[in-house]
């Protein structure tokens, strides 16, 4: 909503510094995003278009002779072609600092001189219009400095963002009523009177079918209509606030919307048989041909205005029909100005693309007691710019249907103080609510006052609602700042904290966290050689490309990395941490969301992940069993794992299938790791604060074994054997050397342990050393097809 | 020859064999010559037997000054042995510690988990827990519990994306002509239902996470980005307090120069609703490009929690109120650092992630 100094000042005599003002219409919840002093424009003149002609070398420009004073016309090339010869037009000369700071030289276009340049409303900064060059009213003088001649220079106009629950200052007279009431100046809209002759009732009827859809509809006949161009000033404000001027009548109609929040529609009354207007719901099946010559085909709940056979002549609160349009030769017209339902005309208006600045305002809710004002101001006007006037017939017809309730809510002075943290007298409450509209009373109670809402202020409705409005028109940067304290001491949860070390395991181990889409193409769980049934989809996603919840991290990371490879980052060593999705059959409809972590590592094998898991296992005091698998899905087919703590499978690792490697052009093997993090940290806490084992101090004996073992036999088996077998002197197990060569017997591997052995209470001997590492040996090669290499 | 003359001579000629020696081995070599019985001097303890009994003394203090002289002597040489086989030594132990040839490998967090363990942090040390929960979410969740029933015209602020359910899919009455069933939390703000839900206030906690809208991704939004909100519930809790707590966390988190503001705004979920405004990090209040020369930037919403989501969540709102607040941290993220495209963060390109 853009509004105007002048403007405002018509309602209450606000002065002050533009940016001071702008301040308090930010800090009353309107926040300015732009204030503009209207400047001069020095060198923007009045210039009459003396010739058109074609440009010899270009079809995109034309010449232009513009006269700006008796003399010689001089030569411009313009872009636009929406004038004509005698139009006045804006013209900045050579010299001429624009609004946008460009500087207008004389250039030469094409082998042709420009020699200044004819502007649009938009390059002037009067408004939003870039379509053509702004045409001037005829009777401004020619040569004269155009903001001088508009009456413009020194006015401001402010931008203001409103929120849908203001509809009150979605017009001028409600900005300034909010702004003079922070101000403390008085704030009046006019009764606007107008001579009126005759009866309307014979003329005209109104007959409301459906009083939900249209609480009140409020008409009035005009004769003598005489559709012209508006006056310079009320094109210039419709301009600055962003409308385009078209011709009296419509420039009238929104004019009245701007200023008083209320849209309205003129009918030409000759072509509503008998005068007569209904209102009612469409039903299935019905159609209309509305104002810009489409057929909009209607729904069951949109509101609709018929004439007297019934048939719609309008889309209520949306647009009017084609048939009961104004024309040149129109002379009797009725003027609408209706109350609607708010979210009717909300789903209306954007079912059928039409949101309007008259639907937006409708959609907030307009007030249902301006409307004799309103239809009055509309009269008022359209007579004043009327040359010769017009004709006002009979009274104002005015039809209600369900008016909402008036509201007073009990509002208690101590509640509003304890929500805004500021101790409030009943008698500062009532002060701030009055000049907004607000009627206060006392009650029985010292505490309680009764608020009556007023109508423009439907969002208002609860005492909480009352608090607000007082806390605004206080202003909410006086309230003060006091801290609340927890009565517990802040901490992160031991998940969370786990979560925090799992990451810097993974950075320490030189990995770096990406965050890839989580959406995938429906094509890319085959491209990673993923197995999911029903992958959980989108209903209205953006692209194909993004319609499908990731049910495993990994394509996303595959994608990273392949990223990586196609800008050279070879070698790219990439985690996430985040949840997938699968299918679920929940009550709640709720998919199964599970928070996994993952590791990508380019130009690595299967042992990188490997050893990425035993940091993790040695951070966390975990212990993970893996078993070797065959074709585990994504996975390379005879080199990956998965996965157990205890009986709970919790993951799996290996490296990505070559074949899906080869479909995202990684030229190098890649390792992966897979856990689910939810139940690798659940077992991480149920071993914490597990207690230690004090460090023995008697020397310890270490013990090398390397065995000859079957290629069918996971080395993880041999050295749970041992660990077994060594029993409780054991102090720590390694597999050290692993070695395949033609000196052993076919499909037969070395591999070497070292042990160390130690007693909590005594120096162990030689001998005692030699009996467990018989017992180890003997029990390896009774258990596996293993034999102890000499 | 007299005895000290004996003696005398012998020190000489223990001194000239120390003299000769040229490193500590051969300095080792000799040592039975100078020390002991055996040695040169030692070998004069016998003319003590030969000398008057009054003169015994002397010769024997002679004989014990000579031993004296010899022994400094060696101990001198075999200082500066070792002193110069040490220097030798380390001369060739030398090194060039620019030579290295390590590569650092230390990994990364992602700027966002970064800034949001930041966040976090902040809000640790100023009693807040934090909470998590689902990223689908139900309609419940994100919206009506929220004070957003289906229809409501503030829905058309968030778009949002659902999921398809098959012929499990509900949709909406007809009003919006949406899917009400089940999408993609448009907002944290269901966390904190379903935290008011589970737990008695008094409540201090902060829910950040990741978050949809159905947008098209440029410079400034994407379709998936991260929030921090927090909720505070508890007896006496007042718009002053909402104000004062983000004093606080602002002050935390970006220093003391950086303060914040508080204007009326609209929510569905608040009441009083406000946005928060911290002054503009870049020119800290002068005005500038990136604060539209206000000298304050918009951060956030915030607000009293409305009523009726208290009661959505069974919590007596006569009794206790709240407060919330809810800010992006992709953007404080790029503020931080000065980053002029939201989306170079998610290209998971390693020379952007690396330099965080
Ligand atoms: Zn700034």
């Amino acid at each position: 909503m853009k509004v105007l100094l002048s403007w405002l000042r018509e309602f209450a005599p606000i002065e002050g510094d533009p940016y001071e003002l702008a301040d308090h219409m930010s800090d009353l919840g309107m926040a300015v995003e732009e204030t503009r002093i209207l400047n001069p424009l020095e060198g923007v003149v009045v210039a009459r278009v003396a010739d058109l002609r074609p440009h010899p070398k270009a079809d995109r420009i034309q010449l232009v002779d513009v006269e700006i004073e008796n003399g010689d016309p001089m030569q411009v090339c313009c872009g636009a072609f929406n004038m004509s010869v005698g139009d006045l037009i804006p013209f900045a000369t050579i010299g001429t600092v624009m609004p946008d700071g460009m500087e207008i030289s004389q250039r030469e276009m094409r082998g042709e001189m420009s020699n200044g340049m004819c502007c649009s409303a938009a390059e002037l900064g009067l408004g939003s219009d870039h379509d053509g060059i702004m045409i001037l009213p005829e009777h401004l003088e020619t040569g004269a400095p155009l903001m001088q001649e508009l009456g413009l220079v020194g006015d401001i106009l402010w931008d203001l963002e409103i929120n849908p629950n203001r509809p009150d200052a979605m017009s001028v007279a409600g900005v300034a009523r909010d702004l003079a009431a922070r101000l403390d100046v008085p704030f009046e809209i006019p009764e606007w009177t107008v001579p009126s002759s005759g009866a309307a009732e014979d003329l005209a009827s109104i007959q409301i079918d459906d009083g939900v859809l249209c609480p009140r509809f409020t008409g009035r006949v005009l004769r003598g209509v005489t559709v012209g161009k508006s006056p310079l000033w009320m094109q210039m404000r419709l301009t600055l606030l962003g409308m385009r001027p078209i011709n009296s009548v419509v420039d009238v109609s929104n004019y009245v919307m701007l200023e008083l929040g209320t849209p309205n529609h003129t009918y030409d009354l000759s072509l509503l048989p008998n005068g007569h207007i209904g209102v009612r719901r469409a039903s299935d099946g019905e159609s209309i041909t509305t104002l810009d010559d489409q057929e909009r085909m209607l729904q069951p709940n949109d509101g609709l205005i018929v004439n007297e056979a019934d048939e719609p002549i309008g889309i209520a609160g949306v647009m009017g029909g084609a048939s009961t349009e104004i024309s040149d030769t129109t002379d009797s017209v009725l003027v609408e100005l209706a109350c609607w339902e708010p979210r009717s005309i909300a789903r209306t208006s954007q079912r059928l693309g039409l949101r309007s600045e008259a639907s937006a305002r409708f959609e907030r809710g307009t007030d249902w007691q301006i409307n004799v004002t309103a239809v009055q101001r509309f009269c008022h006007l359209l007579n004043e710019v009327t040359p010769g006037g017009i004709e006002i017939v009979g009274e104002v017809l005015d039809v209600a249907g369900t008016t909402p309730d008036s509201i007073s809510v009990p509002v208690r002075t101590s509640r509003i103080s304890m929500l805004l943290g500021r101790d409030f007298s009943s008698e500062e409450i009532r002060n701030l609510l009055t000049p907004i509209g607000f009627d206060v009373e006392n009650t029985d109670s010292q505490d309680v006052q009764l608020v009556t809402i007023p109508s423009f202020r439907p969002d208002t409705e609860t005492e909480t609602d009352i608090a607000e409005e007082v806390a605004r028109h206080y202003g909410y940067g006086k309230l003060g700042a006091t801290v609340p304290r927890s009565p517990d001491a802040g901490h992160l949860s031991p998940q969370q904290k786990l979560r925090r070390v799992i990451r810097q395991v993974m950075t320490g181990a030189g990995l770096i966290e990406a965050m890839p889409n989580p959406f995938l193409a429906p094509d890319d769980i085959t491209k990673a050689a993923l197995i999911v049934e029903e992958p959980v989809r989108l209903l209205n996603p953006l692209a194909v490309e993004e319609s499908v919840l990731r049910p495993s991290l990994l394509p996303g990371l595959l994608t990273a990395v392949a990223y990586n490879y196609s800008h050279r980052n070879m070698g790219a060593k990439l985690f996430e941490t985040g949840p997938v999705f699968e299918a679920s059959e929940d009550s709640s409809g709720l998919p199964l969301e599970t928070e996994h972590l993952a590791a990508l590592i380019s130009n690595a094998d299967a042992f990188a992940a490997t050893s990425l898991l035993k940091d993790l296992a040695s951070t966390l005091k975990l212990e993970f069993q893996l078993t070797n698998v065959d074709g585990l899905a994504g996975l390379h087919p005879t080199r990956g794992a998965k996965i157990n703590i205890g009986d709970t499978e919790v993951g799996s690792l290996g490296e990505v299938d070559p074949a899906v490697l080869r479909s995202y052009e990684i030229e190098d093997r890649c390792a992966w790791l897979n856990l689910r993090l939810d139940l690798v940290i659940e077992a991480a806490i149920s071993v914490e604060g597990v207690s230690y084992q004090p460090v023995s101090t008697f020397p310890s004996s270490d013990v090398d074994l390397a065995f000859a073992v079957g290629e069918q036999v996971q080395a993880s088996e041999i050295e749970m054997t041992l660990r077994k077998a060594a029993g409780e002197e054991l102090q720590s197990l390694h597999l050290f050397d692993v070695f395949r060569s033609g000196q052993l017997d076919e499909g037969v591997r070395s591999l070497a342990f070292s042990m160390r052995l130690q007693a909590k209470d005594k120096t162990l001997t030689d001998e005692e050393v030699g009996v467990v590492r018989q017992r180890c040996i003997e029990a390896v090669e009774s258990a596996h097809p293993a034999s102890l290499r000499a | 020859m007299s005895v000290y003359d004996q003696i005398a001579e012998a020190k000489a000629a223990s001194v000239g064999e120390i003299e000769k020696t040229g490193d500590l081995e051969s300095l080792k070599a000799i040592e039975p010559m100078l020390f002991g019985k055996k040695s040169t001097l030692g070998g004069l303890k016998r003319l003590m037997g030969e000398v008057d009994a009054q003169e015994r003394a002397d010769v024997g203090q002679a004989l014990n000054e000579a031993q004296l002289f010899v022994r400094e002597a060696h101990e001198a040489a075999k200082k500066k042995f070792e002193l110069s086989d040490r220097r030798a030594q380390l001369e060739t132990e030398r090194l060039d510690l620019t030579e290295s040839l390590h590569v650092a490998n230390r990994g990364h967090l992602h700027l966002v988990t970064q800034t949001m363990e930041r966040l976090e942090d902040v809000f640790v040390g100023m009693g807040f827990t934090v909470s998590e929960g689902p990223q689908a979410e139900t309609d419940w969740y994100n919206f009506e519990a929220l004070n957003l029933p289906a229809a409501h015209p503030a829905r058309s602020m968030f778009d949002t994306l659902y999921l398809d359910l098959g012929d499990r899919t509900e949709i909406g009455d007809g009003e919006g002509g949406e899917a009400t069933n089940i999408l993609l939390r448009t907002h944290t703000s269901p966390v904190q239902v379903r935290v008011m839900e589970s737990t008695a206030p008094p409540i201090y906690t902060v829910c950040p996470g990741r978050v949809f809208r159905r947008d098209t991704a440029d410079a400034s939004h994407m379709p998936v980005f991260h929030q921090i909100e927090g909720l505070v519930v508890d007896r006496g809790i007042s718009l002053a307090d909402l104000a004062g707590t983000l004093n606080e966390f602002t002050a935390a988190y970006f220093g003391g120069a950086i303060s914040s503001r508080l204007r009326p705004s609209y929510f569905p979920f608040t009441e009083p609703s406000a946005e928060f405004d911290i002054t503009c990090v870049i020119c800290e209040g002068d005005g500038c490009q990136t604060c539209q020369r206000t000298g304050w930037i918009e951060l956030g919403g915030c607000g009293m929690v409305h009523p009726n989501v208290l009661a959505n969540c069974g919590v007596d709102s006569e009794e206790w109120t709240g407060f919330a607040f809810g800010f992006g941290i992709d953007r404080l993220a790029l503020m931080r650092y000065g980053i002029k495209d939201l989306r170079d963060m998610y290209t998971n390109d390693v020379r952007f992630l690396e330099q965080f």
